[in-house]
C-alpha cells in the first residue's frame, strides 16, 4: 500500500524556479509517468520525492504521512538512475546487497533477499562479476534489483533506458512493465520519450517548464490533449497545427479560416472561450490523415521528403499555406518527392487551440 | 610499406632514447650498489668495475655495528605515520571541498593550493619556536606533524581532481541505500580514487624519506635520527668508510624501490585516468 500526494510543491534554484507549485495524487499500485521535453523539471520532481533535493515549499505524503523531512533512506522509496550508478569496486552481489548491509540486515537474510531478486531479473549466474563485465541491459537490471532489494513502497525510476540501444530499450519496457505487475508495487517513472510513456503508464504526468499540463491516463490524453503543449507532445510523429481566425461563434460550435486561406470550417464545440477575430490553432494528428476525397476538408500540399519504415511511411510535405504537415500512411503508398497531393481529415478527427493554448475542442 | 618502415624506425628512435634515459637514471643507483659490495681501497682503484666478489661484509658492518638499523625504523615510523596521517587527512580536505557545496568552499581550497607556493624551508625560525612551545622539538611526532603539514597542499590538490571527477549519482545512490556520509565517503568514493591516493602517497613519501634538512634541526638524540640524517655519520672528520656508506645508501633506497614496483600499476592508472573514456 503506497498511495503519494504531492501539495503545493516547489523547487527554487536561486532566482530560477524549477518546479512551480505542483498539486499531484498517484494511487497505490499505479504506474506513473512524467514525462516532458528535457529540462522541464520532471527529474527534479522526482528527485524532490527521492528527498535528494529538498523542497522551497510544499509537502509531500506517502500514505498520508508527510515524508518531505525524511532522509532519503527513511522514505521506503528506492531509485534506479540513468547511468544505473552501480559502484564500480562492487561486485553485482554487493551492488546488490549495500543498501541491506548499511541496514545491518542479518547476512542470511541478505543471501536470501539478493538472490531471489537476482533470479527475478535473471542474474543469478552474473552475482560475482564486477559491473563493467556486463552488458548495458544486464547493468540496467542490476540497477533495478538493487531497488528491488529493498522492498521499497514507492519505486522510482529517471530515464532508466535511455542509455540502451533501440532494441534493447523495446525488450526493457517490456520487461519493466511485466515486473510491474508482478511486483504490483507504485511506480514513477521519468521519461521525455513519450513512446514509454505511452505503452507503459497506466497514468502519464505531462510536464513543461516546472508546471503540470495534464494528468490522465495515456489515452485519455491522446484523445483529449488539454491544450497544444500537450497535443504536441503526445503522438508520435508530433499533431500538426494550422493557423487560423475566429469568423464566428454560435452556441453549437465556431466558424474559422485556416489562415485566411478563405477555407472556413465549422467544428462543433458548443460554449467554447473563444471570440471572433480571435487567432486560434486547428490540429490533426498525422495518423487520421486519409487519401480520400470524401473527407470533410482537405489539404493539398508539396512532398519534400518521405520515410519509409516498411509497415508504414511517413510523407512530409507543405501545404499551399505554407505550413509543414506530416501524413501517416501505409506502407505500400507510392508517393514521389516533388508531387502534390491531397490529404483529407474528418472535422471529428481535430482539435481546437485557443490563443492561450488552451483546447477548446 | 613506407609507412611501416617510418613507424619502424620511429618506433627504433623512441625506444633508444628511452633505453638512454632509463640507462642515465639507473647508472648511479647501480654504481651505488655494487660499490656497497666492495671494500674502500677497490671503490677507488677500479670504481667503475664489478667488485672482485660479491662480499655482503659491509651490510654486515651496517647491521650489526652501526645504529642503522634503528635509524631505518625512525624513517620508516615517520614516513608511514605522515603518509597516513596526510591520507587521512588530506581525503577528508579534497572530499569537503570537492563534493560539498559551503559558503568559504574556495577561501579554503585556495588556502590549500596557497601551500603549494609557499616554501616551507622559508618559514624554519617560527616553525622552530611553535614545536619548541609544543614540546615536539627532538621527537619524531614533530617530524610527522611537519611532513603531514607540508604535502598536505599537494595531496589535496591531487585528489580534489579526482574526487571532483566522480559521477554525483553515485553519491546520491549511496544515499538512497540509507550510507551516512562517512560511509558514503569511505565506502564508495574513497576506493574509487585509490589509484589517485596511491599517486599522493608515493609522491609525497619519496621526499619524506630521504628528507636531510627538517630532522637535521629538529632531532637531535641520535635515537631519533631518521636514515637520512643518520647516514652522515659515516661521513667522519678524518676519513669516510665508503664501502659502508654505499651499503648503508643502497639499504636506503630499498623501500622506496620496493613502493614503486609494487604499486606501479596503480600508480601509471592514477596518472593516466580520465585519459580515457
Amino acid at each position: 500500500m503506497a498511495q503519494i500526494n504531492m501539495l503545493g510543491v516547489s523547487k527554487r534554484f536561486g532566482d530560477l524556479e524549477v518546479i512551480s507549485d505542483t498539486t499531484l495524487e498517484i494511487k497505490d499500485g499505479e504506474f506513473t509517468v512524467f514525462v516532458g521535453p528535457s529540462g522541464c523539471g520532471k527529474s527534479t520532481l522526482l528527485r524532490l520525492l527521492a528527498g535528494l533535493d529538498e523542497l522551497t515549499s510544499g509537502e509531500i505524503n506517502l500514505n498520508n504521512q508527510r515524508i518531505d523531512h525524511l532522509a532519503p533512506a527513511k522514505r521506503g522509496l528506492a531509485m534506479v538512475f540513468q547511468s544505473y550508478a552501480l559502484y564500480p569496486h562492487m561486485t553485482v552481489y554487493q551492488n546488490m546487497s549495500y543498501a541491506l548491509k548499511v541496514a545491518k540486515e542479518q547476512k542470511t537474510v541478505i543471501d536470501e533477499k539478493v538472490k531471489k531478486a537476482a533470479e527475478i531479473l535473471q542474474l543469478s549466474e552474473y552475482l560475482d562479476r564486477k559491473p563493467k563485465e556486463l552488458s548495458g541491459g544486464q547493468r540496467q537490471r542490476v540497477a533495478i534489483g538493487r531497488a528491488i532489494v529493498r522492498e521499497p513502497k514507492v519505486f522510482l525510476f529517471d530515464e532508466p533506458l535511455s542509455n540502451l540501444d533501440a532494441k534493447l530499450r523495446v525488450q526493457m519496457r517490456i520487461e519493466l512493465t511485466k515486473l510491474h505487475k508482478k511486483l504490483k508495487t507504485t511506480m514513477i517513472y521519468v521519461t521525455h520519450d513519450q513512446v514509454e510513456a505511452m505503452t507503459m503508464a497506466d497514468k502519464i504526468v505531462v510536464i513543461n517548464n516546472g508546471r503540470v499540463e495534464q494528468v490522465g491516463a495515456p489515452l485519455e490524453l491522446y484523445r483529449r490533449p488539454a491544450n497544444q503543449f500537450v497535443a504536441g507532445f503526445i503522438g508520435s510523429p508530433a499533431m500538426n497545427f494550422f493557423s487560423g481566425v475566429i469568423k464566428d461563434v454560435t452556441t453549437t460550435g465556431v466558424h474559422f479560416d485556416i489562415n485566411n486561406s478563405g477555407t472556413s470550417i465549422f467544428v462543433k464545440c458548443p460554449s467554447a472561450d473563444v471570440s471572433i477575430g480571435e487567432k486560434i490553432q486547428f490540429g490533426v494528428r498525422p495518423e487520421h490523415f486519409i487519401f480520400t476525397k470524401k473527407t470533410d476538408q482537405i489539404i493539398t500540399g508539396k512532398v519534400y521528403a518521405v520515410e519509409r519504415l516498411g509497415g508504414e511511411t511517413y510523407i512530409y510535405m507543405s501545404s499551399e499555406t505554407e505550413e509543414d504537415v506530416i501524413v501517416h500512411c501505409n506502407g505500400d503508398r507510392e508517393v514521389k518527392i516533388g508531387e502534390k497531393i491531397d490529404v483529407g481529415f474528418s472535422i471529428e478527427d481535430c482539435h481546437l487551440f485557443n490563443s492561450k493554448g488552451w483546447a477548446i475542442r | 610499406m613506407k609507412a611501416t618502415n617510418f613507424i619502424t624506425i620511429e618506433n627504433l628512435l623512441i625506444q633508444i632514447f628511452l633505453a638512454s634515459a632509463a640507462i642515465v637514471m639507473l647508472y648511479p643507483i647501480f654504481m651505488m650498489v655494487l660499490s656497497g659490495f666492495k671494500t674502500t681501497p677497490e671503490i677507488f682503484m677500479s670504481p667503475f668495475s664489478m667488485p672482485k666478489k660479491f662480499n655482503i661484509e659491509n651490510f654486515q658492518v651496517i647491521w650489526e655495528k652501526t645504529n642503522v638499523p634503528r635509524y631505518f625504523l625512525n624513517s620508516i615510523i615517520v614516513t608511514v605515520s605522515s603518509i597516513a596521517l596526510l591520507l587521512i587527512t588530506g581525503t577528508m580536505a579534497a572530499y569537503a571541498i570537492s563534493r560539498y557545496k559551503f559558503r568559504g568552499a574556495l577561501m579554503v581550497s585556495l588556502f590549500f593550493l596557497s601551500g603549494l607556493m609557499l616554501p616551507l624551508r622559508l618559514a624554519i625560525i617560527p616553525l622552530f619556536i611553535q614545536l619548541k612551545y609544543l614540546g615536539l622539538i627532538d621527537s619524531l611526532l614533530g617530524l610527522i606533524f611537519i611532513y603531514t603539514a607540508m604535502s598536505l597542499p599537494a595531496t589535496v590538490f591531487i585528489l580534489t581532481g579526482f574526487l571532483r571527477s566522480l559521477p554525483k549519482e553515485l553519491e546520491d545512490s549511496a544515499r538512497m541505500d540509507g550510507a551516512s556520509e562517512l560511509r558514503i565517503m569511505l565506502d564508495i568514493m574513497v576506493p574509487l580514487v585509490s589509484p589517485a591516493l596511491v599517486i599522493a602517497g608515493i609522491y609525497s613519501a619519496v621526499p619524506i624519506w630521504n628528507d636531510f634538512f627538517f630532522p637535521l634541526i629538529f632531532i637531535q638524540s641520535p635515537e631519533w635520527k631518521t636514515l637520512a640524517q643518520g647516514l652522515t655519520t659515516f661521513f667522519g672528520e678524518y676519513s669516510i668508510n665508503y664501502g659502508v656508506l654505499y651499503a648503508g645508501l643502497s639499504l636506503a633506497s630499498l623501500p622506496m624501490i620496493f613502493i614503486f614496483i609494487v604499486q606501479s600499476r596503480r600508480f601509471i592508472a592514477g596518472m593516466t585516468a580520465g585519459a580515457l573514456k
